[in-house]
């Protein structure tokens, strides 16, 4: 299992736009992954209401976690998307 | 000749006519849906729904404007979610029939995002209207919420929940009437924005068979029926005659023997700043900088802060750009600087008074406005919401003063500062009327009380005694008095309020052309006047109409 930590840096947190963008990368990965906070039970990263009631807020860091084959290449870009303010780029 | 004419509030000025489409409301499952006989094909019932809720989304992201797209992409992603069939599923198990089923799934989530506040708690909006949907699929009704327009089309509703105007087809909608809906609730301020012509709490509205036409006076808040031509073509000299007359003036606002009347812009975000910088506008006389604190786990560091205003101040040069510092409270709770909750949180500690309690709150952000100030060379004044005394204001001034920001001043939304201006006044550099707040408190009317609009009309003539004992105070200190609420949008009221001796008026960008116009037309004695007229009228109405009639004719011809 492939784990990696990193901080949201959208700066109104992981809610609607960011939320639809990282689920949406999770789910392009074609494997199990999980996004939670170190010491509670974590969500699968490919539903958008288990991420969005998640709250991650701007500045939290999570734990994302992945099995399977390319785990870490998967999760190295998952962590890149959650490290942009993904809200401050619109279109 | 022409049909009835509904009467209503008329809260978006301009006129319009199209075919009526109505917005179907959400429906709720029936108090006698049975228990699923088969939970398998119950199950499979949900699914299918949710699927086709997900497909018709899919079909509108395709048609969206690129500020749509993305809160249509988003609810399509709902739809498709594994958790909320899962969710609904189980209550299947638990023997709930398929839409029973849905709602409590969609409850549930509903209930985490709400405890999560802020931006959390406003998906649900997008939440629900998924689960609506699906329940709507589930019975075989109509699909609640605007359907797709395929031309110009007036749209009706009892209200419009906040995803369905930001969804808006700005292309194909021409006018918007409610059954509900108030002067200041979202319907209002999103149509104001958009410049649809737009007419509240028109009773009946939800009657009128789709397709019949219908012409829409956003100023005089009226719809009528099967207009016939006289009265289309009245509407639509009207219509021209105003777009000849407001690209007639341009630049800083005055009356027409010179007294200055500074026309500034309300914004709320780093978008709203790059839009606004580009109209003719004096500057900005209201940021709101709530959109900064609201989501974030922790207060944002001073840096942080400092880059989003270096981007709103930007586009401004070197005009003003008056900032209202964090307006939060107990029902817009900060994660990070909540104080509990609170029995009423418009009477509670919210804006200033929650700064008092967590100084650290306003102290960083003063920093971060004068760093981002020195580095564009901007304008800045900044003013604390909810002061009610004068020592409040004071120790505002202090800070304001310690964080090295040239001016200060304070919101005049509660009537005590406005009462005792003189002196609330004296410890700072400018006020501010609020005038949404100010009626609400003056009134003793919850501003969020659809059913309450009639009190909270900004021409009630004790709103205006109030607006004029804050402006007596302003002329007393020398200290300049501007509006930054609703009322400052409206060319008629525009007059009155510069009558009574305020210096500037900020308001949605659009409304700006035809406030310019009203206050080139008349001289500031005749402002006067106009005030006098309003103030000695015994009711809003009564009070509106003797303005009007008084105006210029040349102001009531294009309105």
């Amino acid at each position: 299992m492939s784990q990696r930590t990193v901080t949201i840096a959208s700066s109104v947190g992981l809610h609607a736009r960011p939320a639809a963008l990282f689920v949406e990368a999770a789910q392009e990965t074609g494997l199990d992954v999980e996004i939670g906070r170190a010491g509670e039970d974590a969500v699968d990263a490919t539903s958008i209401l288990g991420v969005m009631a998640l709250g991650a807020k701007h500045g939290e860091e999570v734990i994302l976690t992945a099995e399977g084959d390319g785990a870490d290449a998967a999760l190295e870009s998952l962590v890149a998307l959650l490290s942009r303010d993904l809200d401050a780029e619109e279109g | 000749m022409s049909g009835d004419t509904r009467h209503g509030v008329g809260v978006s000025p301009g006129t319009a006519v199209g075919p009526v489409v109505q917005v179907a409301p959400p429906v709720r499952p029936p108090a006698d849906e049975p228990a699923p006989d088969d939970p398998d094909a119950a199950t499979s019932q949900v699914l299918e729904s949710l699927a086709a809720v997900a497909v018709d989304l899919d079909a509108r992201v395709e048609a969206a404007d690129e500020h749509a797209k993305p809160i249509l992409k988003a609810t399509a992603m709902i739809a498709r979610d594994k958790g909320l069939a899962k969710a609904a599923g189980k209550h299947i198990a638990a023997g709930l029939g398929p839409a029973h089923a849905i709602e409590a799934a969609v409850a549930e989530y509903a209930a985490q995002f709400e405890a999560l506040g802020g931006y959390f708690a406003e998906r649900v909006a997008d939440l629900k209207d998924v689960g609506d949907r699906a329940i709507a699929h589930v019975l075989g009704v109509p699909s609640p919420g605007v359907p797709p327009l395929d031309g110009p089309s007036v749209i009706v509703a009892v209200d419009l929940a906040p995803a369905e105007t930001a969804t808006l087809d700005r292309a194909h909608v021409v006018g918007i009437v409610t059954a509900a809906g108030g002067r200041t609730s979202h319907t209002a301020i999103l149509a104001a924005q958009m410049g649809i012509p737009a007419v509240v709490q028109v009773h009946g509205a939800t009657d009128i068979p789709a397709g019949t036409t219908v012409a829409v006076d956003g100023e005089a808040g009226e719809v009528t029926l099967d207009p016939d031509m006289a009265l289309l073509e009245a509407q639509r000299e009207r219509r021209e005659r105003r777009a000849a007359a407001l690209a007639g003036v341009s630049g800083p606002g005055a009356t027409n023997d010179g007294h200055a009347v500074a026309l500034l812009a309300n914004i709320g975000g780093v978008d709203d700043a790059v839009a606004a910088g580009a109209q003719d506008v004096e500057g900005v006389g209201l940021f709101r900088t709530e959109f900064l604190y609201l989501s974030a786990a922790a207060l944002p560091s001073v840096e942080e802060q400092a880059e989003v205003y270096r981007k709103v101040l930007e586009p401004f040069g070197t005009r003003r750009v008056v900032v209202r510092t964090l307006d939060a409270g107990a029902d817009k709770p900060l994660a990070f600087a909540s104080l509990g909750e609170e029995e009423n949180p418009a009477l509670g500690r919210r804006g200033l008074r929650l700064c008092q309690a967590k100084p650290e709150l306003i102290d960083s952000q003063l920093e971060a406005l004068a760093l981002a100030a020195r580095e564009t060379g901007a304008d800045v004044r900044v003013m604390a919401p909810m002061v009610a005394t004068a020592e409040e204001a004071a120790w505002f001034a202090s800070r304001v003063a310690a964080a090295g920001l040239p001016k200060s001043g304070v919101m005049i939304e509660v009537p005590a500062a406005a009462l005792r201006s003189r002196h609330v006044l004296a410890e700072v550099d400018f006020g501010s009327l609020g005038t949404n707040d100010l009626a609400q408190y003056t009134m003793a009317a919850d501003r969020m009380e659809g059913e309450l609009s009639d009190l909270l009309d900004p021409w009630q003539p004790a709103v205006l005694d109030v607006v004029a004992a804050a402006c007596d105070g302003g002329a007393e200190t020398g200290k300049p008095v501007g509006v930054c609420g609703e009322s400052a949008g409206d060319p008629f009221l525009a007059l009155v309020l510069a009558g009574l001796g305020v210096s500037s008026l900020s308001m949605a960008p659009k409304k700006v052309a035809a406030v310019r116009f009203a206050l080139s037309l008349h001289s500031l004695d005749e402002c006067r006047a106009l005030a006098v007229l309003a103030r000695d009228a015994p009711s809003a109405p009564e009070a509106r109409e003797a303005v009007r009639a008084a105006a210029s004719e040349e102001l009531t011809a294009i309105l």
